[in-house]
């Protein structure tokens, strides 16, 4: 028989529970036994798999990250100045914005491009624009970057032949497309063909590209708009796998070997948040994908299951209020990003709530990461933070909560159906409105926002990018230029067998690119494909 | 007045696909007792203001992060006036400069909710200017 004593003098409130986002506790204190029994010690090394602690033995002792800041606006010749301003400034990659024109595959002209050209990033309606906006620019020493999605096979295709035609031997051209259409589903929403289909085209790329452009990427699967879009860390990661591996599942289904391809297959992920729990977030998910390609796909070379990754952003962190802060913020977010052992890093600027980004702005987010490669001493050793029982307890916790994220997705019928009906877009939607929720109740802290904020706070002055109208129009007129003076046979031809070869499941890569060269337009090249695959009929679910 | 619930299209307008903005807004006037139409993305004026006639809608409230709301607001200006549905309560909320709040409401728009808008705020202008 036991007595219960009554609980008088006794503060029954417990103490506060820390929690970090992914829904792991935190305890005030590791040791060595936390990491033994949260999975056991992680004593692989750098460069080797699993790749915990980065996938190259050296890291950025050999070379620091790649400084790769987004950007694109108005035309191709006013972006082709930025890009070369920043270049300038010691930037070693760019990352392309395009107009949502463009995103969405529309020509300039055309009256779903009302309001729209080159708003939020530049237009591109030909071949031409694209010889306009890298003039000048040395392919082989400035990887690009295209931030491409539903219209992403007809821009590497642009990419492609515009490389070519400037004399670069496409078989080894670097550079990357973003070219993850699910995660635009999810997020972003610059989708134009069915699941499938997209799903399809994005095959197609793998595929023209593991054969005509080994070294190009053509495939940066993003967890980074997801999390935006309400996703935890953890989820983040696994969400993102989930897509990887469809695109894998498709590739292989094509007949390529998994070592054909899996080694150009990228990532590009957020890191907003808790500091600690992004690099266990990275690091973990390092370990997990090589697991993945290596045990689950059976690849043989290890470079295979390399997690190669643009970490940055960072833009739902950042707050329109006190805008100053955003720089303060963005430094610590390249902070991640460079204990994380990211590839590549770019950075919102901290006028980025407002407007797209003023040079100067550009600038002090460059700046940021330059000087931690300069003052701070960030590129001195590989994974600093390896090894510290917090930091490696964590790895462990968060490699347990993404393979839960990736479950749940196969629980809900695998990530292309569960896009196609909603489900994942639903689910993250409910995190943001709790997020959202939390933020206006304080429960979430958020400094400038709910918390230090000031009485009397003086409206920010932030100079705001001016959008040029006059420059859309001369888009337009351009167009209609190369619209005049193409041989329009040839282009007629080869949009003749683009319906041809899509009609017959074929790869589409190979029409595009001819197409492409004969200055065929982005919105005429879409409409091909539209008549083929049809239209994204979006769930509409809150 | 009638009995029935305040009802409100949920609309965004354009190629921006930017949506979890519109979609938390959304939810916040579920849970405030409103009935909500969510249009979905990349909807022209001629839909929105086609869906607005259609679902009786009391308030027409768009979501516009790309920077072109000026040319599609006045663009649903005219199709809203040409239906008659100048009577409604017109918002927006979204990547909104101050400097645009002026012009906004000049085209009618008598809600202009920027980023870091509060949900009881928006919700509390609802309630107040639904006769």
């Amino acid at each position: 028989m036991t007595v219960q004593k009554p609980n008088i003098g006794v503060d029954p409130a417990p103490a506060k529970k820390v929690v970090n986002e992914s829904g792991i506790e935190i305890k005030t204190l590791y040791t060595r036994e936390d990491v033994i029994a949260s999975g056991g010690i992680d004593e692989s090394l750098p460069g080797e798999a699993p790749f915990t602690r980065g996938i190259h033995k050296e890291m950025y002792r050999k070379r620091p990250w790649t400084m790769r800041q987004y950007t694109g606006f108005s035309n191709a010749a006013d972006t082709n100045e930025r890009f070369h301003y920043l270049i300038a400034n010691g930037q070693t990659g760019l990352n392309v914005a395009f107009d949502l024109v463009s995103q969405c595959g529309y020509d300039s002209d055309s009256p779903e491009a009302f309001g729209e050209v080159g708003r939020v990033g530049m237009a591109i309606d030909t071949l031409k624009d694209f010889e306009i906006a890298f003039d000048g620019i040395d392919l082989d020493k400035i990887t690009v970057s295209l931030t491409i999605n539903g219209s992403a096979a007809i821009m590497i295709a642009m990419y492609l032949a515009m490389a070519e035609k400037r004399g670069f031997d496409v078989k080894n051209l670097r550079g990357t497309a973003q070219n993850d259409i699910l995660k635009e589903f999810i997020g972003r929403g610059t989708w134009i063909f069915p699941v499938e289909a997209s799903v399809k085209l994005v095959a197609d790329t793998i595929e023209y590209c593991a054969t005509h452009a080994p070294k190009y990427s053509p495939v940066s699967v993003c967890g980074y708009h997801i999390r935006e879009s309400g996703a935890n860390p953890a989820e983040e990661m696994g969400f993102a796998f989930a897509i990887a591996k469809a695109y894998t599942d498709e590739a292989l289904k094509r007949g390529l070997k998994i070592d054909e391809f899996a080694n150009r297959l990228s990532y590009n992920f957020n890191i907003y948040g808790n500091l600690f729990e992004q690099v266990a977030k990275f690091r973990a998910g390092r370990r997990l994908w090589a697991k993945i390609v290596l045990d689950e796909y059976g690849a043989r070379d290890p470079k295979s299951g390399w997690l190669r990754m643009i970490a940055g952003g960072g833009g739902f962190g950042l707050t329109i209020e006190q805008p100053e802060n955003n720089i303060t913020r963005g430094a610590y977010y390249a902070l991640v990003a460079a204990l994380s052992g990211a590839q590549t890093m770019a950075l919102c600027c901290y006028d980025e709530a407002y407007t797209i980004p003023t040079p100067k702005a550009q600038r002090i987010s460059l700046r940021t990461m330059q000087l931690m490669i300069e003052e701070i001493g960030l590129t001195d050793t590989v994974d600093p933070l390896g090894g510290s029982y917090f930091i490696e307890t964590m790895t462990n916790e968060m490699e347990k909560k993404i393979v839960e994220a990736m479950d749940w997705v196969d629980s809900v019928g695998g990530i292309v159906p569960a896009v196609a009906n909603g489900v994942i877009q639903a689910h993250v939607s409910r995190q943001a409105y709790q997020r959202q929720r939390d933020l206006e109740s304080g429960a979430l802290r958020k400094v400038g926002v709910n918390c230090y904020v000031e009485e009397n706070e003086e409206a920010p002055q932030v100079e705001m990018h001016p959008y040029d109208d006059v420059a859309a129009n001369e888009q337009i007129a351009s167009l209609k230029k190369v619209k005049a003076e193409r041989d329009n046979a040839a282009v007629e031809t080869h949009l003749t067998q683009l319906k041809a070869d899509a009609e017959a499941g074929k790869n589409v890569m190979p029409a595009l690119i001819e197409a492409v060269k004969a200055y065929a337009t982005v919105g005429e090249m879409t409409n091909v494909l539209v008549e083929v695959y049809g239209r994204f009929d979006e769930p509409v679910t809150l | 007045m009638s009995d029935r619930p305040i009802r409100v299209l949920v609309a965004k307008p354009g190629l921006d696909g930017h949506d979890v903005g519109a979609k938390v807004v959304a939810r916040a006037l579920v849970d405030a007792g409103f009935e909500v139409i969510y249009s979905g993305l990349h909807q022209t004026p001629e839909t929105i203001a086609n869906a607005a006639q259609e679902e009786d809608v009391d308030v027409i409230g768009l979501s516009v992060l790309s920077g072109s709301h000026i040319p599609l607001c006045t663009r649903l200006r005219d199709l809203l006036n040409e239906k008659g549905l100048d009577d409604r309560l017109w918002m927006i909320g979204g990547n909104i400069p101050e400097s645009d709040r002026a012009p906004l409401m000049e085209l009618g728009y008598k809600g202009v909710f920027p980023t870091s808008s509060s949900l009881d705020d928006i919700v509390e202008f609802i309630r107040e200017n639904v006769a």
